[in-house]
């Protein structure tokens, strides 16, 4: 193991490759990831766009595309799943703003072995790369969670050939990425933190990316079993997932009259798709949480430096993180309830899954009364901050009703569960990456993001995306099944099109809102207003470093903690916020 | 895990352990020949941390094999559709383990983690000696060294080469990867476990590398410390299953 780099024993890099490519500096690592996100979001947003005009307009001509046919559709569809969860849901809040603000907030000049981190960014990308490949070769149908034996068999349909292999391929390499990326926030946080820097005074960002690093080393390693039992499957023969008796001709277009079974079944006998299942959500349901907490996170944050209060409940947030983590590993058959599986374990999962319910209202009412009678500023980032948490609501409350197997199984295959994940998980942790660009853009380039078009663009997202995924609420309940291609062939489906359009045109206005965003983001880079080294009068270090922050963070200097993360209008202090490296004898009152 | 806290103390004085020595220097090439300067960096915090980093990393590699080993006990308590009868069956082939070969490649790596235990003692010996042994004319007299990680290198081979001819021994008998189901959990753990210990002795070599480059000699011994870890961990791992495949058939 390489992993004894000297932290920081040299000076900084001065040539062009070793200072923004191979960078071992944590910040630029941070951004790499978080450009790398960028991009994936856009490919990924494009997707769901190309998805949204296909079903409610099935035979249009897209420019580059043509008509797009139903298993273009779901090749679609796995691709925006996986491009989403993995290389933005993942990467943005962790890996992103994770490696940037961890080390600076806990005091330590950089990770803890640089190297790694180097290797763990080159890695995930190396890990989009292969992933998008799989377009170039016919990307698979099976969703970004690769249901067997559909993944399983390279002849069960277009893109399971070489695009499945490919996509597996690139799950796996994320799974050691996301592995080395583990093991460096962990050591860093046990290891690195700043005199006086207890882990109760750490805030609660450090402690929902520590939270986020611990599910990502106990998840990541089981899909990483998965994958290569898939891989061995593929390539190697092996039963695992496979059942016998299987059919598949081998075609690689849909027939028009559909598939007639060739008389020679695929030769595996005896492997369990459950199987499958079983070790996907057992990785799957933490990568959830894995998405949502760097948000949560950062929304505590927020809500408490601009509401000018500490945080409501500091130690309740720690240990209600921790109880969500915790659970999270023990809720993953409540995804499987169609599986068929024993209404007895149906049950232990159901009421487990429901008791996430208690820590994460916790959560909620924390934030309530963290703004209640505060003096809130409202700035862009406390907006998204805000939106976060009215998104968690909104997207939390339809979970009890899924995590009952009464009522998940006539819901689960409809759009209700698209409009219930895409809420919590995909929107809210979207919210939460907002929340903390516009938040920390000042510090890691200097300049303040401009307000007004944050505002237009807070609004139309916040609107936007209601209106896209609360009518799917409705259009589950009425029976709309997900995954279909298009709704204009079904008889009973298509008195729902009407709804499904103003879906899309919401998707489409929303999209075109985002481009606010990006003109903002680079905009700003080049001309936006220079930013002081605490705009926004927080008290955690970061605000305590020039801007950007100096290549060993501190310039020389060790912080020394005499304040916890929150001390806002603290009787008797001389400003309304006590920075954490504030002499002790600040609050002597 | 007890194992992890130092037992060593170093001999090396702990001047930037404290609060406001740590400063990093800032400008100057402190990487190269900067150690005799007095800019040496404090290795008991890198061989500490470097431990945490190889506790924290072992986690995923249990993982994996918990993730195994829970698919190896669902698949051979599953009753499998046989297409024949349209009834369901239990089609799980016990494979019989050739014993012997797998029981000297158990005390051949055994053995390999006594020999890693002694290089990780010379090393951590060395580097609390190497202080001393720089001042000129201080001569520690000629101590008769073994060559404790060479020796770890060619056992841990030898242990590869046993497996492949274990592997060799399965096929004649006609348990291929894809034979049953069992096959292909025995092939799937032994070999998971055998990229894993190729690691190791990647690492070993790389050790070997630094150690012509004549790098320093705290270096090495961090290196080692932790291989020597990871190692002890492989033997356990590769006990644990070859238990599980003997045991639960």
């Amino acid at each position: 193991m390489a992993s004894t780099q000297v932290v920081h024993a040299h000076a900084a890099p001065q040539g062009f490759i070793r200072k923004y490519v191979f960078s071992l500096d944590h910040k630029v690592i941070g951004l790499q990831y978080y450009f790398l996100a960028l991009i994936a979001v856009f490919v990924g947003m494009a997707l769901s766009l190309l998805m949204r005009i296909h079903m409610v307009y099935p035979t249009a001509n897209l420019p580059f595309f043509g008509e797009i046919k139903p298993e273009t559709y779901l090749m679609f569809l796995t691709m925006h799943g996986t491009i989403m969860v993995f290389f933005v849901l993942t990467t943005a809040p962790q890996s992103g703003f994770g490696n940037y603000f961890l080390p600076i907030q806990i005091g330590a000049p950089d990770m803890a072995f640089p190297t790694l981190n180097m290797l763990s960014f080159w890695t995930t990308f190396v890990a989009f790369v292969v992933l998008i490949a799989a377009f170039f070769v016919g990307a698979p149908l099976h969703g970004w969670t690769g249901y067997a034996p559909l993944s399983a068999v390279p002849s069960a349909g277009p893109g399971e050939g070489l695009g499945a292999d490919l996509w597996i391929t690139s799950i796996a390499i994320f799974c050691a990425a996301s592995l080395m990326g583990a093991l460096n926030f962990i050591t860093t946080v046990l290891d690195l933190r700043a005199k006086g820097m207890s882990m109760m005074r750490m805030p609660l960002t450090c402690w929902a990316w520590f939270i986020t690093a611990i599910l990502g080393l106990l998840a990541f390693g089981v899909l990483l079993a998965a994958g290569i039992l898939l891989l061995m499957d593929r390539n190697l023969g092996t039963s695992f997932f496979v059942p016998g008796g299987l059919n598949f001709t081998g075609q690689t277009a849909f027939p028009p009259g559909g598939f007639s079974p060739s008389s020679t079944p695929i030769k595996h006998s005896g492997g369990s798709p459950l199987l499958w299942q079983h070790l996907f959500w057992f990785f799957g349901h933490p990568e959830v949480y894995i998405a949502i907490v760097p948000g949560m996170g950062v929304t505590s944050q927020l809500l408490s430096t601009f509401s000018r209060k500490p945080i409501f409940g500091y130690k309740a947030m720690v240990y209600a993180m921790l109880a969500i983590g915790l659970l999270g590993f023990v809720v993953w058959g409540h995804h499987m309830f169609m599986s068929g599986m024993s209404p007895y374990s149906a049950f232990a999962f159901s009421i487990m899954t429901m008791a996430i319910g208690v820590p994460s209202a916790i959560k909620t009412f924390n934030w309530l009364g963290t703004i209640h009678r505060g003096r809130v500023r409202f700035t862009a980032p406390m907006l998204f901050a805000i939106g976060f948490v009215s998104l968690f609501v909104s997207g939390g409350l339809s979970g009890p009703f899924l995590a009952q197997p009464v009522l998940d199984i006539p819901l689960h295959d409809t759009y209700f569960v698209v409009g219930h994940f895409h809420l919590i998980m995909g929107v809210a942790a979207i919210f939460g990456i907002f929340a903390g660009t516009y938040y920390w853009f000042p510090k890691m380039f200097g300049r303040m993001m401009n307000e007004t078009l944050a505002r237009w663009h807070f609004f139309i997202t916040l609107v936007g995306t209601y209106a896209i995924f609360m009518p799917m609420h409705y259009l589950g309940m009425a029976g709309q099944t997900r995954r279909y291609s298009e709704f204009t062939q079904v008889a009973y489906q298509m008195k729902l099109v009407p709804l499904q359009k103003f879906v899309t045109y919401a998707a489409i206005v929303t999209i075109s809102g985002q481009l606010i965003f990006l003109f903002n983001l680079f905009w700003t880079m080049a001309k936006g207003r220079k930013a002081t080294d605490n705009p926004w009068e927080a008290t955690t270090l970061e605000w305590t470093t020039a801007t950007p922050p100096p290549h060993d963070n501190f310039a020389g200097r060790t912080p020394v903690v005499n304040h916890g993360p929150y001390e806002y209008s603290v009787p008797g202090a001389s400003r309304d916020y006590v920075m954490q490296t504030d002499p002790a004898t600040a609050t002597a009152h | 895990m007890a194992t992890l806290s130092p037992t060593v103390s170093l001999k090396y004085p702990k001047t930037r352990g404290g609060g406001g020595a740590g400063a990093p220097p800032i400008s100057g090439g402190g990487d190269g020949d900067g150690r005799a300067g007095g800019s040496s960096p404090n290795y008991g915090q890198r061989l500490r941390r470097a431990r945490l980093g190889l506790a924290v990393g072992l986690t995923p590699v249990i993982m994996l094999f918990v993730s195994f080993t829970s698919a190896y006990i669902v698949r051979q308590g599953l009753p499998t559709l046989d297409l024949r009868t349209n009834t369901y069956i239990h089609d799980w082939l016990p494979v019989n383990l050739p014993w012997v070969l797998l029981m000297v490649n158990t005390v051949v790596l055994l053995v390999s983690s006594v020999t890693m235990e002694l290089s990780r003692r010379q090393i951590t010996r060395q580097a609390a000696l190497a202080p001393v042994q720089s001042i000129p004319g201080v001569s520690l007299g000629e101590e008769r060294t073994v060559p404790w990680l060479g020796i770890t290198v060619v056992l841990g081979l030898g242990f590869l080469v046993g497996q492949w001819l274990a592997w060799q021994e399965l096929a004649s008998r006609g348990f291929y990867l894809a034979t049953s189901a069992s096959s292909s959990f025995v092939y799937l753990l032994t070999g998971m476990h055998a990229i894993h210990l190729a690691g190791g002795i990647l690492a070993l070599l790389y050790v070997a590398i630094t150690s012509l480059l004549r790098r320093p000699v705290e270096v090495r011994r961090i290196a080692v410390d932790i291989t020597a870890w990871y190692w002890h961990f492989m033997a356990l791992l590769w006990i644990y299953i070859f238990a599980l495949l003997e045991i639960a058939r």
